[in-house]
Order: C-alpha cells, then structure tokens, then sequence
C-alpha cells in the first residue's frame, strides 16, 4: 500500500474486499465554484481506528458528513458498510453510530430515559451475532454515567455530555462509529478520560472507528491509521509510526555530563549512543533522544492553511520523505 | 414486531416523556399559565357585558372562541416552535442519525403537542365554568360537537405548523407569523362578533381557519339559540368541515414534502452555523 498519497498521483485499483468497512474513492465535493474536495481516497478495515487529521477548514467534516449520509458528494463513489450512503435505508443506518461536534438536544430528560428511548429504536435490526440495543446499565458503566443515569441532561458537564453522545452513539451496538472532533473544549483530564473510553470501546467488539481531529497527539493516541486532510487532499497516510519515521530525518541526542548539558544532532541515533556510552560511561545523565518530530511537519502544514501562505514548505517535507 | 411499529411505539413514548418533561418545568408550565390566566382575566371582566342583539354575557361567548384560538396557537405555533428549537440544538439530527427516527421523531411531537393543546382547553375551560353562565356542558350534544371539532382542528393546524417550522429556520423570523395571526385574531370574532365588519373583511377572515375554529367551538358550547347572532345566522357546520378540511388536506399535502426536504439538507455543519448565530445574537 502507498503511504503517502501525492497530489496526482494514482491510486491502484483496489480488489474487493469483505472486511473493507469503509472504501472511498475519488470524492470530490464542490459548494458553488469552491472545491471542498479535491479526489480523497480513504479505506478503514474492520477494528481499526483511522483518525482524519487537519487544520480547520481542511475538508474533515464534509467528508464524515458525506460518509454519514448527512450530505451528496458532488463525484466520487463511496461505501460505508458496503452501501453508498446516498442510497442508505434505515437497516442500514441501524448499524453505524454518529457522534457529532456540537449537540445539546434533549437537555430536559434524563440519561438514562434518553439512552432507553433511543436504543428501543434498534431492537428490530438486532441479529443473533449482534443483540441490539446495548442494554442501558452496561452502557452506563461502560461511559462512567452510572451515577448520573437520572441527571437531567442539561446539567451534565461539558465532558459528562460528551460521553452521553458517544453512549447514544454506541447504544445501536454499531459496527462503525463517526466521531467527529470529539473532544474540542476539553481539559486535559476530560480528554484523558476520553481516550480511555475510545479504547475501551475498540477492545470491547471489533467496532471500526472513524474520527476527525485537527489535534496531532490525539490523532497519534487513538489511531491504528492517521490520514491528514489538507486543502482538500489527502497529503499523507499511515500509522502513527510511519508517518513519524517518515518526516524524521536526524535524531536529536541530549545529555549532561558532569553538570555540563550537551545536544547532538544525529542521523544513526544507535550508534552514536553506543560510542557516547562506551567512552563515558555512567557519567552520561539525563539521557534523551528525540526524533524531529512529526509534529514540527504537521504544524508547518496548519501554519499555511490557516495564514493561507503556500510556502510549499510542509508540502516538500511529505514529498521529501515519499521520495526517500 | 417491524422497525416501523417499533418507532411508532417509541414515537407514542417519546411523546410522553416530553410531556412529563414540559409540565415539570417551571419555564414552560408559566408559557402556558400566564396566556391562561390573561385570557381569564380579561373574560371575567367581559361576563357583565352582553352579546350586541341578546342578553347572553359576552364573557361567555369569549370562552370558546380562545378555546378555538388556543387550537391554532397550540397546533400551529407550537408546532413550528419546537421544529424551530429542535433544529438549532440537534434533536432533529439526532432523530435522523438513528433508524427511523425521523418517525418516532414525528409522532412524539403530535402527541406532545396534541396533548398540550387538550390540556390547554382544559386549563382555560374549568375555571371559566366557576364564574361563567350559559355553557351547556351537560348536554351530550356539547360533547359531540367537541369530539369533532377539536380533533379536525388540529389536524388543520398541525400540519400548517410542520410547514411553518422547516421553512422558518432562524427563531427570530417566528414574528412573520406570529404577527399576522395577530391581526386574524381581531378580524375573526375571538373577542367581538364581526358583524359589523365590512363584508370584504369578513370575507378575508373566512379564508383562514381561525374563524373557523372560534365558530366550531362556540357551537359546542354556547346555547343553540345563539347561532342567530353569527354570520348566516347559523352554526355552519357543513361549512366549517368544509374550510378546516380544506385546509387539513393542503397541510398534509404540503407537510410531508416540505418535512422531509428540510430533513434531508439538515446536516452537523448547519446546526453548528446556527449554533454560531445563536450565540452572536446572545453575544
């Protein structure tokens, strides 16, 4: 599989595959004369968690909106679950879930009376692998709501509400779940909790996830695949790891030695240890070594979008290591 | 059982629940007392005067008009009203990300706001009764009238309301509705017969369903004698049927159609740009 997609270059043709949860190609959107999507490739496997990382404006929503079945594309051919959401009907809808940015409907019931009601409405699309809904006191536990489960829902807090969503989200038992930017306005704590929750939920069943982020680390904590989404394209694709060995060219080795601190940029990171530890030993504190990181290449990619200067600067970095 | 009955069923819950949620809140329970009481009020202080041409109080000819008039706020505005709110803070998509939830969606809000509405008459009817001479609420005729009227009037209003509440998106706009209601108000013999009204204006006010709807009512309520004093010097009920039917087959027509184009360009992105106005206007 080619890792990094370049503008124009050809995707091969792809065989069909029973465990493809999700198979994009080619989607294009277009809002008046403005292309939103240039032509995005995008595959997710069964279980496997692809996180669609960008900066504001890069196309996330649009496309997870497409794949929900909230939105036409304008060209391109998609399968959720082997349908085109164009054409999806309710059985089909019965099996993913939807978690979306910003929702604060139903404030007046109470958790659990929402949970139930909702989840009522997938137990005629229930099979013998698959006994839906997920019954209302396991969800709970399973999000850390047990104690609220009669709270009115307006009184929730910011990351207490999140979870609700993804528990409505889940409460179908999907087998693919769209999280979109889940925890924009969380504190640390909150978010850690999430991303507790997120890998819970990929242990529990063999739910594939799909979850947009404009936030690197998120990305590279939840995610098996992280796709970046940049004005419109597809800019590069792969794990976590791949995409950081990708980017990092030298390593960067910092120690101190008799109180005396010392930095040293290195391309074989292993062998230079090797000889700094032979030669001095204990002596050698503070021992650090840091890859440039993906980061630094993500950052300069948001630093265009959002100031809309095209120095080509983050662009060569991906193009750079593809050639590499 | 099929995923239809199932949302039907849950639609019916739903309803429910939301009823119980809106009666236990202190904010919605003064939207629909305070109206109550104004209207009660101002008839208290009608009773001692008399409808033009009879001896029979004014007050409690006032009485089944507002019934008639709390027909269409309730099943018109109400309607669109939450349509509107349902739409800014999610609930609507939240319906559409869920099988047939668009459906149990749907019959939730008929049942909550069909039974706000009962209720509505309720509230307004048995206080009246305490200072009001001349409802003939012991004649089962009374009750049969009622058992037509009530239910053709909101499927009148209802769907009109559905229309309503998808075109309208931003709640602010509600007064381009809300407004000319107003003005209905005076033209249909809510709170004064139209007698002595010009025949084109009395025209106009038979076009639309809230003279109607006062009518139907009056003829339930009020003393068969009474009908001498309305327009034609009847109840017209023929006509009645005919003018709420007539506009109950266009909102249904209409209402589908116009539901589910709304619901089909409601989308995450849409309701958090509303989200963003919303907060500017707080803002």
């Amino acid at each position: 599989m080619t890792a990094v997609e370049l503008p124009g270059a050809v995707a091969a043709p792809r065989p069909p595959d029973e465990d493809l949860v999700l198979d994009v190609r080619d989607l294009r959107m277009r809002y008046g004369a403005v292309d939103v999507l240039h032509g995005v490739d995008l595959t997710a496997r069964r279980g496997e968690v692809v996180a669609l990382l960008g900066p504001n404006g890069a196309g996330k929503t649009t496309t997870i909106e497409i794949l929900e079945g909230f939105r036409l594309p304008s060209a391109g051919t998609v399968r959720v679950l082997g349908v085109d959401p164009a054409h999806g009907d309710e059985r089909w809808r019965a099996r993913f879930g939807v978690v979306l940015q910003s929702w604060r409907d139903h404030g007046k019931w109470r958790v659990r009376e929402l949970l139930s009601h909702l989840g009522d409405f997938y137990a005629p699309y229930a099979t013998d692998r698959t006994p839906r809904p997920w019954p209302v006191d396991d969800l709970l536990a399973t999000v850390g709501l047990t104690g609220h489960a009669d709270t009115r829902v307006a009184r929730l807090s910011g990351g207490q509400r999140r979870r609700l969503d993804v528990a409505v989200g889940i409460v179908g038992r999907p087998e693919l779940l769209f999280l979109d930017e889940p925890t924009v306005g969380f504190d640390p704590a909150a978010r850690r909790e999430f991303h507790e929750l997120v890998h819970r939920l990929t242990d529990l069943d063999e739910t594939t996830i799909v979850l947009t982020t404009h936030d690197l680390a998120e990305a590279e904590k939840l995610a098996d695949r992280i796709l970046i989404l940049a004005g419109g394209r597809i800019v590069a694709e792969g794990s976590p790891d791949q995409l950081a060995r990708r980017v990092a060219s030298d390593a960067e080795v910092r120690w101190t030695r008799d109180g005396e601190r010392y930095v040293h940029a290195t391309a074989d990171a292993t062998a230079f240890l090797r000889d700094l530890l032979r030669e001095h030993g204990d002596r050698v504190r503070e021992l650090e070594v840091r890859r440039a990181s993906l980061e630094d290449a993500y950052l300069a990619l948001v630093h265009e979008e959002e100031t809309g200067i095209r120095t080509g600067r983050a662009e060569r970095v991906w193009q750079q290591e593809a050639t590499r | 059982m099929t995923p239809t009955t199932t949302a039907l069923r849950a639609g019916l819950r739903r309803g429910l629940i939301e009823l119980r949620a809106t009666f236990t809140n202190g904010q919605d329970l003064w939207n629909y007392f305070f109206p109550t009481a104004v209207l009660l009020v101002a008839m208290f202080f009608m009773r001692g005067s008399t409808v033009p041409g009879t001896d029979f109080s004014l007050g409690a000819r006032t009485l089944p008009s507002a019934l008639g008039m709390g027909l269409l706020f309730g099943g018109l505005l109400g309607l669109a009203q939450q349509l509107i709110v349902d739409r800014e803070d999610g609930t609507l998509l939240r319906a559409k990300a869920i099988p047939n939830g668009m459906l149990g969606y749907l019959v939730g809000k008929l049942v909550l706001i069909s039974a706000i509405s009962l209720i509505g008459v309720v509230i307004q009817l048995v206080p009246g009764l305490f200072f009001l001479d001349g409802l003939r609420l012991g004649d089962p005729g009374a009750w049969l009238t009622l058992a037509w009227v009530v239910p053709l009037g909101l499927v009148a209003t209802l769907p009109l309301g559905a229309v309503i509440g998808s075109v309208i998106e931003n709640p602010r706009n509600m007064g381009l509705v809300v407004l000319p209601i107003f003005g209905l108000i005076a033209l249909s013999g809510i709170f004064y017969p139209i007698n002595g009204l010009p025949g084109w204006l009395q025209g106009v006010a038979q076009v639309f369903p809230l003279y109607w709807l006062g009518l139907g009512m009056r003829s339930a309520l009020l003393p068969a004698d009474l009908a001498a004093v309305e327009l034609g010097g009847s109840w017209r009920h023929l006509e009645t049927l005919g003018v709420l039917g007539a506009w109950a087959v266009l909102g249904l027509v209409l209402a589908p159609v116009v539901l589910r184009r709304m619901a089909r360009r409601e989308s995450g992105s849409r309701v958090a740009a509303r989200r963003e106005r919303a907060m500017q206007r707080v803002g």
